[in-house]
């Protein structure tokens, strides 16, 4: 066969191609009525083209790819063929699959890791540039850019904290670890992951709009004045909302139907505890977020007055409204990290994870109370005084089942025998992060020091050591503890060790100084700043590009370990859970005979003998005992 | 290995097993819906109680009552034509089955139509003030719940007109009923905080 052939069979089959294609004619079809109208002379507005054309955008993509086939075929009656959108992740086999609609929870698995380390590596690039003109008092950028800089920084980071454990290591591993095949829905699942591509990239091309600068948290009136690139922020979360909805009800009805006979909901791995709890949040808090976004969206473009006080609207409404979402979003990005680091725990520590059932409650805990600790970002907002002290002691409430999580992890590590391997050097990484980020959070919970911090660089400190220690601490745990099993190979220690001593070391020397400068009276999000701070700023700027060249050293392990590290087998660390009991990466069903269990996945030095997993022989076909 | 067979599994999954699935899928998703709805009603609430008066601008009026409560009771039946239907294929009455979803859709289209009406005789548009604003949201964001109800039943009722929905396989039916009697409950909170309060 040809080269042309080949690349002509390629547009005719569904697939990038083809959804490129789609997404182009989409683009124009969605343009077309505003086209028309604008003929008869009613005046349109570019950000009216911007929306539709991206609605059409979205739509033809996905058409393209191959999405609504199976459905159309289902709802004309024809023979429903999926044979296309079945491939597995492994080793061997066609490449283009990764960029198919495939419906392998494997295959979306890593779809949604590798998307989303690319957008953390480009976030962490625009950190760079944050810090590079913070570096020395006066401006190199100008307000404008910087502004625009500042506010993808942060969207960009939102979207990697929120999207790389759950949608990465969550699909990948949520059915593997309770026994399943797949998740419920897998052609739902491999529409939320495709939903996510034009979304970043409208966010990415935000400068070519004029960009933003409201920041990740888009308050009116600012975002209602503020360009067309305010635009592609909320076109772009609002998408990321919906894919992440229905990724949630995805992953509660694959936890509650298709655990494998034996794996009743206190023998769940902690990690699936803890994406259960993360989706259990993202369904009931994510559509609320997007109501606030479209009604910013509406009053920019259909002249609504929800956020326009002349007119009767009320801009503290949008706050209320936007962080009844993100302050929950915040446990969607931090419990799924707690999960991963409580699952490694036990593993490195040869012992059964400490206080299992009051870890899972502390879980369920932090998401029932992440709903009632929104208001405490908004103390000088001048919401109603009467909030101040509830809102105040709830959010400390809440530290007490964080609290929970530390010492089941300390309860685990304590006379354990430790393995000092890179996975667990991220969990003390952890430990010491999170603490400073959770401790330095009541100096913002309590109302009266709030008052004085709030909106300074002590903010700005203590939510990267939440989420960088938290969520991206975790996720590095995460990543190298799972890298042999998706990858089949080993990542080099060596290298792995000293990425986290030069990333820890100089997160904590960049953002500790931070905590000092907001107590200066620092403001965040400014491109400029009094001269007397430039030291202290120069000394963090530096050890900031210090934290941009550590991840290099990841990015060559990563990359390098991936393509000839080591052959892995199917258990390096030894651990009990079931992922580790098949073959690395695992096959395209994952089980051959499905898994019966009957024991806890933490048994480890348990005087009690004998395998938690029972031999597949005792199992039938579909895994009931017969 | 381009492409391999689709999963004997899959192919055989227990249609009991697919149901219970589908079911809770649905409610899941109505939980989130309901979240949706909550926020625009909030909105709603927060910006009536801090305007002095109902609608703001006194030159606005609300509409009138005699069209949309008979546009009420249009979908109210509509919820009973669809449990009608869901009956019918309960007991394997396809010819009736059919009948109930085509009056369901009926129902729903009118309605749909009813409100286009409203909507371009009101003496106010979405851009006047916050009462537009929360107004047409609100009772666009219905409508459009309407029409994806409507084109869900659509698909169901070709299915059925091609005699592949019946006793043993109508979750896909009972999924569009579940969502449907939600839009409905929707509409008579709609109805009775935005039309008659």
């Amino acid at each position: 066969m040809t080269d042309t052939s080949v690349r002509m069979m390629r547009v005719r089959r569904a697939g990038l191609v083809r959804g490129v294609l789609g997404g182009l004619l989409g683009g124009v079809i969605g343009a077309l009525p505003l086209v028309a109208a604008a003929q008869s002379g009613v005046e349109i507005t570019p950000g009216g083209f911007l929306a539709l054309s991206y609605i059409g955008l979205l739509v033809g993509w996905l058409a393209g790819l191959g999405a609504f086939g199976p459905w159309a075929a289902w709802v004309l009656g024809r023979p429903v063929n999926t044979t296309g959108q079945a491939a597995a992740h492994g080793r061997s086999g066609d490449w283009t699959r990764y960029f198919r609609f495939t419906t392998d929870h494997k295959v979306i698995g890593i779809q949604y890791l590798v998307a989303f380390l690319g957008l953390f590596l480009i976030a962490g690039l625009l950190a760079m540039l944050i810090r590079l003109e913070l570096a020395q008092p006066g401006q190199i950028f100008g307000t404008d850019t910087y502004n625009t800089i500042m506010s993808t920084h942060g969207t960009l980071m939102i979207f990697v904290a929120l999207n790389t454990i759950v949608g990465g290591l969550g699909n990948y591993f949520v059915p593997l670890m309770i026994g399943a095949r797949d998740m419920a829905f897998p052609r739902l699942n491999a529409l939320s992951f495709w939903l996510i591509p034009p979304a970043l990239l409208l966010i990415l091309l935000n400068p070519v709009f004029g960009g933003f600068d409201t920041g990740w948290t888009g308050y009116p009136p600012l975002s209602r004045q503020a360009n067309l690139g305010e635009q592609a922020f909320l076109l772009t979360f609002i998408t990321l909302g919906i894919s992440s909805i229905v990724s949630a009800v995805n992953f509660l009805v694959t936890v509650a139907r298709m655990r494998t006979t034996g794996m009743s909901m206190m023998r769940l791995p902690i990690f699936v505890w803890s994406l259960l709890v993360t989706t259990a949040i993202v369904l009931v808090a994510t559509s609320v977020v997007a109501s606030a976004l479209t009604m910013s969206l509406f009053d920019r473009l259909i002249g609504t007055d929800f956020f326009r006080p002349a007119l009767g609207g009320d801009p503290i409404l949008y706050q209320h409204l936007f962080w009844f979402y993100s302050h929950p979003a915040v446990y969607v990005m931090a419990v799924p990290a707690f999960g991963a680091i409580l699952e490694i725990v036990p593993v490195f520590s040869r012992k059964p994870l400490f206080a299992y059932g009051l870890a899972v409650l502390s879980f369920v805990a932090i998401g029932v109370l992440s709903f009632m600790v929104w208001a405490h970002h908004m103390f000088v907002s001048g919401m109603a005084e009467f909030f101040h002290i509830p809102i105040m002691i709830s959010t400390e409430l809440i530290s007490v089942p964080t609290g929970i999580v530390f010492f089941s992890a300390i309860g685990t590590i304590w006379l354990g025998r430790l393995r000092f391997a890179t996975p667990m050097l991220w969990v003390f990484g952890f430990i010491w992060c999170f603490l400073i980020g959770g401790i330095t959070g009541v100096y913002l919970a309590d109302v009266p020091t709030d008052l004085a911090l709030t909106d300074t660089y002590f903010v700005v400190a203590h939510f990267h050591f939440t989420i960088v220690g938290g969520m991206i601490f975790g996720l590095f745990a995460g990543l190298t503890y799972w890298f042999p099993k998706f990858t089949g190979r080993l990542m080099s220690e060596r290298l792995g060790k000293l990425h986290f001593w030069w990333f820890t070391l100089a997160f904590n020397a960049s953002f500790l100084p931070m905590f000092w400068l907001g107590i200066q009276g620092m403001r965040r999000r400014v491109a400029d700043y009094p001269a007397e701070l430039g030291a202290l700023n120069l000394w963090a700027s530096v050890a900031a590009w210090m934290i941009g060249l550590s991840m290099l050293v990841f990015l060559y392990n990563f990359i390098r370990s991936w393509v000839r590290g080591p052959v892995a087998g199917p258990n390096p660390w030894r651990a009990r859970t079931l992922e580790w009991q098949v073959g690395s990466p695992p096959p395209v069903e994952n089980f051959e005979h499905l898994p019966v269990v009957s024991g806890g996945p933490y048994d480890y030095g348990s005087p009690v003998t004998g395998p938690a997993i029972q031999p597949t022989a005792f199992a039938g076909p579909e895994g009931r005992l017969q | 290995m381009t492409a391999i067979q689709p999963a004997a599994h899959e192919a055989d999954l227990d249609p009991a097993e697919e149901r219970g699935r589908l079911l809770l899928g649905i409610r899941l998703f109505i939980l989130s819906e309901i979240m949706l709805f909550g926020a625009f009603f909030t909105a709603y609430f927060v910006l009536r109680f801090q305007a002095a008066a109902w609608p703001p601008n006194p030159e606005f009026e609300r509409p009138g009552l005699a069209l949309v409560g008979f546009n009420t009771l249009l979908l109210l039946s509509s919820s009973v034509t669809m449990q009608w239907a869901m009956t019918r294929i309960a007991r394997d009455d396809r010819a009736g089955f059919r009948r109930g979803l085509l009056a369901t859709l009926a129902l729903g289209a009118v309605f749909l139509g009813i409100q286009v009406y409203e909507f371009a005789n009101n003496g106010f548009g979405i851009s006047d003030g916050i009462f537009g604003s929360t107004f047409y949201t609100l009772t666009g964001l219905h409508g459009a719940h309407v029409l994806t109800g409507l084109l869900l039943m659509t698909a169901v009722g070709n299915r059925a007109r091609l005699g592949l929905v019946s006793r043993e396989h109508h979750t896909a039916a009972e999924v569009v009923s579940i969502y449907w009697h939600f839009v409905d409950v929707v509409w008579v909170l709609l109805f009775v905080t935005v039309y008659v309060l």
